[in-house]
């Protein structure tokens, strides 16, 4: 090959980058590994990892993930394909996008979905930046009870654009819908809910929605997807674009990652919405196709005027949602989600049965409950490990510094009636020591 | 392969009451009344209904439908399609790394945080940096995070006139899109005659406004940026830094570093530098790696050794804050830190030698029969142009499609944009001489066909599972979901 380009040494077609920039030595990295060194030392580093019975929850949920996901998505086929540019070739990953676009509209009740962004966070984020371009106005509303990281990231986003954002807190004696309306003038252009909430409590966001139409805003939602399938859909409340978190769709915790954000908006919303979009079409011969399309939207077309910046998204992880809702299916959809309900209440009765013990709302939940405890909940929770290894709950301190007693407790089909009950003794015990560690 | 039947959705092979899951009982006991009756769903989701053998042939069936990696060549430029190692797909699915939480107390995931510490090293030293961050979803995300921190940097040092971001002509379209997302304007820097930055053209763009040049390096043309020391003394002058766009990091992996070459922020694609999966488009990974001055601003938290323990660093009164959920795409780039592992330093370089070497021969091979508008040697991808072929009637559109009928994922075609009918390569350093010969060959009879039958190219492919798809009637008529109406 070497004579064919006509070169002496595969040394010399690197000439070209000056000595001076030239490394010159080998790079300080430790000397490779055979596979087999390799597991042996992931595995060491795997085991160095604790997995503890889990009710933590707080944006990511432990799922039961059915077999057939996992061995979908090894198909190389899929997972070794990079972003379908050429449609003939990639109808296989079009159309499980368009079967999770059509999906997504159906458990969110909106008119269209984008194939995947990178997560609830940023999505929510994009949702802000779509209702800033789309009303012209620049500031977003963002209550407390939003997920504490979704503020997070909206802030970073928001800062570096120039959007103001208010972050609005909770003020005794009004409802959020009073909040709201107080805060809404002619430069709003969005209010960002979270339903259920961070603390796991559900609204209705109908009220909420026709005061901030009425103002000419666009009301931006993130929802918790398996909750969908009890609760009234977005679409139905009069949100304009509905994001959330699809990790719980089939994709294991993976310790916060990847997952995928999803994006469903109304229809007269489409052609501003970020991030890749299937559509259907024909061939040449009349037969049904997909193909990307609306790309006159992104990036690599408009460079600095696209909608967004987004390229890759999470298209593997979009696949594990459309293979896990086609395999609960509609009847098995409906009966997951009521057993995490069923058993999330079970934990609550328990756990306020204890003295001390109390829902810290007093709102209908879904599979997370956020609970008084009879003194701070960090100490306790360090004790129900110490004591029973289980890892009982988020501790609400450390993002909301009035709710050091608060924890949140999620609980899905994972937890048999053993584990819960194994969790309200624990608790209990602790609730009688837990004071020691502080 | 060719039928007229449309292939069904799954929405088209359901039946009511089938399923393909049993769920487990309940075993609690209920209380009635938990959920109002107006916040309930009053119409289940219309989610299909099949058995499992039916979704596992329906997607099967759309897996045979589809193209990666392990199919065949896939030279699509400055996408870096290498083989994807299976071993790292088992490390990421053990136990003890897919099923932790991420809001588990750091004493439970030591070995999640070794990873995270670890990996950020490594990237240093490969890239010439102080400090990473793995926190970006993509690419694209890390571009819009290393500009975050680039205009923090300058707003803390009082400089908030910088507003401008240049980015040369042949970037990537999300150079722009990034600049612009992230609140700057951005100003385009010509290409010269030979294909790199025009020294002239940038110094009459640089000035006090100036917050950061964008550069790839090697560049989308796959030329290296021989002037890049001048062309950072350029921007440094100015008070503005150097950004390093990572998609092409992949030619010279233990050979110059971006860090030695006056950058001041990096992005990599872990998806293609570092063997990931790019999992049809995503998930992927675009950790950023910055110079000393910027470390305080990386987004929170970061992880920090002490002792023989790892800790969250959340205090970090500088950062930019959080540009992503969690800690990024964990599962991603632990598979990174697999493969850079298992390569180790000589591996590295061997990767980036071998893919200069493929991409070179590929090119001498090609210029018999194609146009090459910067016939320099290339480093791991070089540009073709299609425009003698178009004289005849056939695109560099009608090219790629026949390259379908041949069992080649084509190039990336129409960029970068300052060439015409480009047709962008590389074949990365996994290919052997015989899959480039075998490339070659096609290349060289679909050339032929251009000239004698340039219709036999317009209606290609004649031979996937569809033919040419009517990419206008989806824009204008958009159908984004099945209605179960035809």
């Amino acid at each position: 090959m070497l004579n064919e380009i006509g070169v002496s040494s595969a040394e010399e077609l690197f000439d070209v980058i000056p000595r001076e920039l030239q490394l010159g030595r080998p790079l300080n990295l430790p000397q490779a590994l055979s596979e087999q060194e390799l597991l042996t030392h992931m595995n060491a580093l795997a085991e160095k990892n604790k997995r503890p019975l889990s009710f933590l929850g707080a944006g990511a949920y432990e799922h039961h993930i059915p077999s057939v996901v996992n061995h979908i998505l090894m198909r190389s086929e899929f997972y070794t394909s990079y972003t379908p540019y050429q449609a003939e070739i990639s109808q296989g990953m079009l159309q499980c996008i368009f079967e999770y676009q059509t999906m997504i509209a159906q458990i969110t009740g909106m008119d269209v979905s984008n194939a995947s962004l990178y997560d609830g966070a940023t999505a929510t984020s994009e949702a802000a930046f779509m209702a800033v371009n789309v009303t012209r106005r620049n500031k977003v509303l963002v209550p407390w009870n939003v997920h504490p990281q979704t503020r997070q990231v909206l802030r970073t986003y928001c800062n570096a654009a120039g959007i103001t954002l208010i972050e609005l807190e909770n003020q005794d004696g009004l409802s959020l819908q009073e909040i709201i309306e107080q805060s809404l003038d002619h430069d709003t252009a969005g209010v960002i809910l979270q339903n259920p909430d961070f603390f796991g409590c559900i609204e209705d966001l109908q009220g909420i929605a026709d005061i901030v139409h009425n103002n000419k805003s666009l009301l931006i939602a993130s929802v918790e997807p398996i909750s969908l399938a009890l609760l009234k859909p977005p679409g139905q409340s009069g949100v304009d674009i509905a994001v959330g978190d699809g990790q719980s769709l089939g994709n294991p915790l993976s310790f916060g990652g990847p997952s995928l954000g999803f994006m469903a908006v109304k229809e007269n919303l489409l052609r501003r919405m970020p991030g890749r979009i299937v559509g259907q079409t024909k061939d040449q011969d009349g037969r049904r196709g997909f193909v990307l399309t609306l790309q006159a939207r992104e990036q690599h077309i408009r460079r600095q005027k696209a909608m967004s910046n987004i390229c890759s998204n999470q298209a593997l992880n979009a696949l594990a949602a459309t293979v896990y809702l086609a395999t609960l299916g509609k009847e098995g959809f409906v009966e997951l989600a009521t057993l995490c309900m069923n058993k999330a209440h079970y934990a609550k009765d328990l756990i306020c049965a204890i003295p001390g013990f109390e829902l810290a709302f007093d709102s209908p939940f879904f599979c997370e409950f956020a609970i008084k405890c009879p003194g701070n909940a960090e100490n306790i929770a360090q004790q129900v490990l110490q004591d029973a290894q289980i890892l009982p709950g988020y501790y609400l301190g450390q993002e909301y510094p009035e709710l050091s007693n608060g924890l949140l407790i999620a609980v899905t089909e994972t937890k048999t009636r053993q584990d819960i009950e194994l969790l309200a003794d624990a608790l209990a015990k602790a609730a009688v020591t837990g004071g020691d560690l502080a | 392969m060719k039928t007229n039947q449309d292939f069904p959705l799954i929405f088209e092979r359901s039946r009511a009451g089938r399923r393909a899951l049993d769920l487990p009982q309940n075993d609690v006991p209920t209380t009635g009344k938990t959920l109002p009756e107006h916040l309930r769903r009053q119409e289940a989701a219309a989610l299909p209904e099949v058995s499992q053998v039916d979704l596992i042939r329906h997607f099967t069936a759309l897996s045979r439908r589809n193209f990666g990696v392990d199919n065949g060549f896939y030279p699509l430029g400055s996408c870096t399609m290498k083989y994807n190692p299976k071993i790292n797909e088992d490390i990421a699915r053990i136990p003890g790394f897919a099923q932790i939480h991420p809001e588990q107390p750091p004493e439970t995931v030591q070995g999640a945080l070794q990873v995270i510490y670890e990996l950020g090293r490594m990237l240093s030293e490969i890239t010439a940096m102080d400090e990473f961050t793995l926190q970006p979803a993509a690419g694209a995300h890390g571009e819009l995070t290393g500009l975050m921190l680039i205009k923090a940097y300058h707003l803390h040092n009082g400089d908030s006139h910088k507003t401008e971001v240049l980015v040369p002509d042949s970037a990537h379209g999300t150079n722009p899109a990034s600049a612009a997302m992230a609140g700057f304007d951005v100003v385009e820097v010509k290409s010269n005659m030979a294909g790199l930055v025009d020294l002239e053209d940038l110094a009459k763009k640089v000035s006090d406004n100036t917050a950061a040049l964008m550069l790839t390096n090697p560049n989308t043309l796959g030329l290296f940026e021989k002037d890049v020391k001048e062309i950072a003394d350029i921007v440094h002058a100015k008070g503005g830094l150097l950004y390093y766009d990572g998609a092409n990091l992949n030619a010279i992996m233990g050979i110059c570093r971006p860090g030695d070459m006056g950058f001041d922020v990096v992005h990599l694609n872990l998806h293609k530098t570092f063997s990931t999966p790019h999992g049809g488009g995503g998930p992927g990974s675009g950790p950023v790696g910055v110079k000393k001055p910027l470390i305080p601003y990386l987004p929170v938290p970061t992880v920090k050794q002490e002792g023989q323990t790892y800790t969250f660093d959340y205090n970090r009164p500088l950062s930019i804050g959080r540009v992503k959920s969690f800690y990024g795409n964990f599962g991603v780039y632990l598979k990174a830190y697999a493969y850079i592992l298992a390569m180790g330093p000589d591996g590295l370089r061997q990767a980036s030698q071998d893919a200069v070497l493929n991409a070179n021969y590929l090119l001498h091979q090609l210029k018999e029969c194609y146009e090459v508008p910067y016939p320099d040697r290339c480093m791991h991808e070089f540009v073709i142009s299609a425009t003698t072929q178009k004289e005849y009637g056939a695109s560099a559109l009608d090219l790629a499609k026949r390259l379908l009928d041949f069992g080649f994922h084509p190039p990336t075609i129409y960029f970068p944009l300052i060439v015409k009918e480009a047709l962008m390569i590389e074949p990365t350093e996994t290919e052997s001489k015989e899959t480039l010969d075998a490339f070659v060959a096609v290349m060289a009879a679909i050339a032929k066909e251009a000239e004698e039958t340039p219709q036999a190219l317009q209606n290609a492919p004649h031979h996937a599972t569809v033919s040419r798809l009517d990419e206008t009637t989806a824009a204008r008529h958009p159908v984004l979901k099945w209605t179960g109406e035809d």
